[in-house]
């Protein structure tokens, strides 16, 4: 017994020492080698008397595990010291650059798509889409346009073909005709694409992209209308208060028509929406002529309803501050940089608009 | 349409103000596009004050004075006159102002050395007197309180300029407008009165409408004013033309079209002389040939309309008269035509000649049938006025005769269209107002449109006219219900918006380009399609739909690589045309990538971008899409702009027939057609009608959850292939000797050169094998290593590299 104590107390001693790696390992051998002294004091526990066997096994169990104990701490010291010794020596200039990442982005008008889809998909209305080349038929005649009709001249048309019967669809409004061509009433359905008059200056570009609306029901009056439009026009400005005014107009498949300005007022050169005395169209709207529903098989005494027609682009340089329109397609590298998304930004009713 | 204020108060009693009038004006739909001064010289002279008066430091006779125009302003102005002094209020002419005497412009300009603001004026100078010592002495009692004002007399009138829908041909004329402003309750139409004109024997040119098929003329009205002398307007009647922006050319040309803008009663003055003998209102028949007041010789197509004598063609009905016929100031007799024209006539004629006049636009609009007699008696009676002449009896000739339509009108229909409720009475009124004979039976009104308004055809046309004089401020505003019929988006639409995301997401900025394009790009990306012409095109470059993405995002790269962009990433997910019909069309999305990756970068090599950055970016976006990448098959045919061996194919299948996708680097010819300098030039193309929707939904994908817990074991082999040979079939060799063991295949290495026989290349991969029943042992692996290598060898003819 004492033995093996001298030996705990010895080594103890030992590993308390300053030491390195090797002469942790020489003591372990030592210790607890093939001779090694605990190795060897575990030999003897045959030879013990029963009575003095079990007391023996016990110590000796004890002190091999304090030992070893000492022996893991003492190794993990060296280590840890070895690590910090090389730390020293591995210093990284961390102001150099990051790896770089090419942030992608979404052009505003695709944006503005998705922000109007949203706001519209809230109130229960669904997307619908139709062809960039329309006939003579669904861009015009179907929505009570007939040929020969000065409306005509409101739209410069481009034309695919010398009998002006295939064209490049001047508006969203063909696809109400297919639409409603297609399924049965009620309808609520909002429109958006690329659409095409041969018109270029600051304002007006041969393409362009409009938002159609389209609510038929049994009961929708210009009430519904105007609720709807006071709806999205605040949302999609993110403003609590909108200045609206509804002025008569004309548009041919829709009776009574109506222009909506909405009241801006000018802050250092810049357009701001909802305050002010100044007015600004943003678009046309109208309850949907009987004639219309009538052209595709709609009972104009059991349905009746609205439908609007928004310019996107337009809507997307007021709340973006965007003058020029040409640049949307100009495609030019500064300007999608600038004016384009994120694209994990997607316009959504929980997570909002934008941000 | 413009017009005066005071020309509208002619026919308007009305205590408006005109803001007022203009407010009225947008509120019942005749949008105002601009209330103006008419612009006057003579605004710029103003009543001033000479605060100041000091001898000129060079000159004895010359006085500097500061001088008050009002506004706070004072200007220094330089004045010889004696009188000049202190107090005095005087006429000041700023700097651009004309002089009245000698129409000489002011400019700023340095007298001995001082700068002198505009001039101080005389009577003579402001043609006052005709002789006049000193500046202008103005009364203080009467002046005073007028600094800064205009000192003559705003006789400048202010002109509204309205923009009339097509609808409204009635309020072409200043008449209709008045009605509906007094209707809307902006004042009250005032009454024509009509003097007794004395009628003078009978029309003798014998006028005839002939009964052509489709004859364009129904009505022809006219009469003869003899013995006339045409002359310069009287004042009144030229500041009227002139008010409007139109120049003033004889009495009997400014008549008509002041009756014409008045009324919206078109007319036309013939010189009756120069008639040979009759009037026929004929078609005209194929080549005849005319020349119009607009010095243009036209040559006819058969079928329009024609206002002829017996030598031939005298004019267009309602579009425009000839020289031959036409007035001067030497003219003695007149004939004068008040006349109907069917609009589509008028419409397709003018159409086929290229001809726009006022006229034209105003029988296309549709002009009241029933004005013809007010319309020769308005202008008759100015004629003789003006001119002198004795009128004739009115002869009309006509081969239809108008009546007034009528329709029935529910009066609920109004409350069921606008939602709010107006007074059956104040209906009444407000549609009497605007000229509607009513009749009221139980809830129905019988109403007779007025023959001005050939816009109103069935009851709904009654609402309208209702609500906007009404207004459209009593519609309610209703807070919209959010019952919903359908999904927001379909399938399709979610998957563009998805794939839109996942490509900008890739570092990817989105371009949005004409779906026009330049033919001589086009038709280098057109492969096998149609080219579709516009008729029309805005701009020669621009003449034809695109059938690829790639020709307008390869000419906007050549622009931003000109701007010293280099690395340039972009995309366009739109529509590509394969024919001119509705519907033949495809959604794209095309994609390019030019220049380097990593360049200038401090801790990575840079390198110019290859097929295998936009091979990666369309297989990644495809996956994301939901796609199964275990299912991809690449083959080498891609379209002839890519280049013909660093381009592919995409199949989502092996079996399918069209492929969803191309990728490769751009044909170097067309790089160089183009002009285009980069590094390097890669794209792709996914086409979105392609993708067919043969994804498992999520909620099925996710509650399908295997894996295995036993050890896996990777073997790296290398077999060496035909140079040709592709990674892709020896891929495919492999994973279907055992599905189940075969876990996943990674080709780390590709190698030619020494020690590998020429035309010859090794293909270096690694195969993870994972059993999901037990943990392998080393003679599993050694039998499956087994198993692949022979298999390779045996079909693909590979050898294993040793």
């Amino acid at each position: 017994m004492s033995d093996i104590k001298k030996i705990r107390d010895e080594y103890l001693i030992r590993l308390d020492n300053n030491l390195n790696y090797e002469s942790v390992n020489q003591i372990k051998t030592e210790l607890f080698g093939k001779n090694g002294q605990i190795s060897n004091s575990f030999k003897t526990l045959g030879s013990l008397p029963n009575e003095e066997r079990k007391k023996f096994a016990s110590d000796l169990n004890l002190i091999k595990e304090e030992l070893q104990e000492k022996i893991n701490l003492k190794i993990q010291e060296i280590e840890i010291k070895e690590i910090n010794s090389k730390l020293e020596n591995e210093k990284l200039d961390v102001t150099l650059p990051e790896r770089e990442i090419n942030q992608g982005k979404i052009h505003p008008v695709s944006q503005v798509i998705d922000e109007i889809s949203s706001i519209f998909s809230e109130i229960g209305f669904s997307v619908e889409e139709g062809p960039d080349v329309e006939n003579e038929h669904y861009n015009f005649t179907a929505l009570n346009t007939p040929d020969n009709h000065p409306a005509r001249d409101m739209h410069d048309t481009f034309y695919l073909d010398n009998n002006k019967e295939i064209l490049l669809r001047t508006h969203t409004s063909p696809v109400q005709v297919r639409t409603m061509l297609n399924g049965k009433p009620p309808f609520k359905i909002i429109a958006p694409g690329r659409t095409y008059r041969s018109d270029s200056d600051q304002t007006h570009s041969p393409m362009f992209h409009q938002v159609e609306g389209l609510h038929i029901d049994k009961d929708i009056n210009m009430g519904h209308l105007k609720g709807c439009l006071d709806y999205f026009i605040k949302s999609f400005f993110e403003v609590d208060k909108i200045k609206m005014r509804f002025r008569p107009s004309h548009f041919p498949f829709t009776e009574p028509s109506a222009e909506v300005d909405i009241g801006y007022e000018l802050k250092d050169g810049k357009i701001v929406i909802g305050e002010g005395d100044k007015w600004l169209e943003i678009l046309g709207c109208g309850m949907v002529h009987p004639n219309v529903l009538k052209n595709v098989n709609v009972n104009p005494d059991k349905y009746q309803g609205y439908a609007f027609g928004i310019g996107i682009d337009r809507l997307g340089m007021l709340k973006y501050g965007i003058n020029d329109l040409r640049a949307f397609f100009e495609t030019d590298y500064r300007w999608l940089n600038h004016f384009g998304f994120d694209p994990l930004d997607v316009p959504s009713n929980y997570r909002g608009l934008s941000r | 349409m413009k017009f005066t204020m005071s020309w509208l108060k002619e026919h308007l009693e009305t205590k408006n103000k005109d803001t007022q009038i203009i407010d009225k004006l947008t509120d019942v739909g005749l949008e105002v596009e601009s209330f103006e001064n008419i612009s006057s010289d003579l605004d710029n002279f103003k009543v001033a004050k000479i605060i100041n008066a000091e001898q000129h430091p060079n000159a004895d006779r010359l006085r500097v004075c500061d001088v008050d125009i009002g506004q706070q302003n004072i200007v220094k102005v330089v004045c010889g006159a004696p009188n000049a002094k202190k107090d005095l209020l005087t006429v000041y002419a700023s700097p651009g102002s004309i002089i009245p005497k000698n129409n000489m412009k002011l400019t700023i300009s340095k007298i001995r050395g001082v700068t002198s603001y505009g001039m101080l004026c005389s009577d003579s100078e402001l043609k006052l007197s005709n002789e006049s010592e000193g500046i202008t002495e103005l009364k203080p009692s009467k002046y005073s309180d007028k600094i800064g004002k205009s000192f003559f007399k705003n006789n400048s009138e202010k002109v509204v300029d309205l923009s009339i829908t097509p609808n409204r041909p009635d309020c072409l004329g200043v008449r209709g407008i008045a009605r509906d402003l007094a209707a809307a309750g902006a004042g009250k139409l005032k009454s024509i009165s009509h003097k007794n004109i004395k009628k003078d024997g009978s029309q003798n040119i014998k006028v005839s409408i002939t009964k052509d098929k489709n004859q364009g003329c129904t009505i022809f009205g006219s009469c003869l004013i003899k013995g006339v002398t045409n002359r310069e307007s009287p004042k009144w009647l030229k500041e009227k033309i002139e008010s409007l922006g139109q120049k003033p050319i004889s009495a009997i040309v400014d008549i008509t079209n002041y009756v014409m803008l008045d009324l919206n009663r078109p007319l036309h003055a013939y010189d009756a002389d120069k008639i040979d003998k009759q009037i026929i209102v004929r078609n005209s028949k194929k080549d005849e040939t005319f020349e119009a007041l607009d010095n243009k010789q036209y040559k006819l197509d058969d079928g329009m309309c024609v206002i002829s004598d017996q030598s031939g063609v005298l004019g267009l009905g309602g579009i425009i008269g000839g020289t031959r016929s036409g007035t001067e100031l030497k003219t003695k007799n007149i004939l004068l035509e008040s006349a109907y024209f069917i609009p589509r006539s008028i419409r397709k004629t003018s159409k086929l000649l290229n001809i726009d006049t006022d006229a034209k636009f105003r029988f296309e609009r549709g002009i009241d049938p029933q004005s013809i007699k007010a319309g020769l008696l308005k202008a008759s009676q100015l004629i003789s006025e003006i001119c002198g002449g004795k009128i004739s009896k009115f002869d009309i000739q006509h081969i239809k005769k108008y009546k007034n339509s009528e329709i029935k009108f529910n009066i609920s229909l109004f409350e069921k269209i606008t939602g709010f409720k107006v007074k059956e009475n104040e209906i009444i009124k407000i549609l009497k107002d605007l000229g509607f004979k009513c009749s009221k039976k139980k809830s129905e009104l019988k109403l007779t449109i007025p023959s001005w308004r050939p816009d109103i055809s069935q009851p709904i046309d009654i609402v309208e006219e209702v609500v906007r004089i009404k207004g459209y401020d009593n519609i309610e505003t209703i807070e919209p219900k959010k019952n919903r019929l359908k999904d927001t988006l379909n399938k399709q639409q979610k998957l563009f918006h998805f794939l839109q995301r996942s490509i900008a997401s890739k570092g990817y900025f989105e371009s949005v380009t004409w779906s026009f394009t330049d033919s001589k790009i086009n038709n280098l990306f057109k492969e096998n399609l149609k080219e579709i012409k516009i008729v029309n095109p805005i701009s020669s470059d621009l003449d034809v739909l695109r059938n690829s993405i790639f020709s307008n995002l390869a000419f906007y790269l050549k622009k931003n690589l000109d701007r010293g962009f280099k690395d340039i990433s972009l995309f366009e997910i739109g529509p590509i045309f394969k024919n001119k019909n509705p519907g033949e069309q495809l959604t794209v999305i095309g994609a390019i990538k030019s220049g380097k990756i990593s360049r200038l970068n401090w801790n990575e090599k840079e390198r110019s971008v290859d097929i295998f950055d936009v091979k990666k970016d369309l297989i990644q976006t495809l996956i994301e899409a939901g796609y199964d990448k275990q299912n991809f098959f690449i083959r080498d045919k891609s379209p002839s702009y890519y280049h013909p061996g660093k381009s592919g194919s995409v199949y989502l299948d092996k079996d399918d027939i069209d492929p969803v996708a191309y990728f490769g680097e751009l044909h170097p010819n067309i790089v160089k057609k183009l002009d285009i300098k980069t590094e390097g030039l890669v794209g792709f193309e996914i086409y979105l009608d392609y993708l067919k929707d043969n994804k498992i939904k999520l909620k099925d994908q996710k509650s399908h959850f295997e894996y295995s817990d036993y050890q896996k074991s990777e073997r790296d082999f290398a077999f060496v292939v035909d140079k040709n040979y592709k990674a892709q079939d020896l891929i495919e060799i492999i994973s279907s000797i055992d599905k189940t063991l075969i876990k996943s295949i990674k080709v780390f290495d590709i190698y030619e050169g020494e020690n590998i026989p020429s035309g010859k290349k090794s293909i270096a991969i690694n195969v993870t094998i994972q059993s999901s029943e037990k943990t392998l042992e080393e003679n599993d692996l050694e039998k499956i290593n087994k198993l692949i290598i022979s298999t390779v060898e045996s079909k693909s003819g590979a050898k294993i590299r040793s």
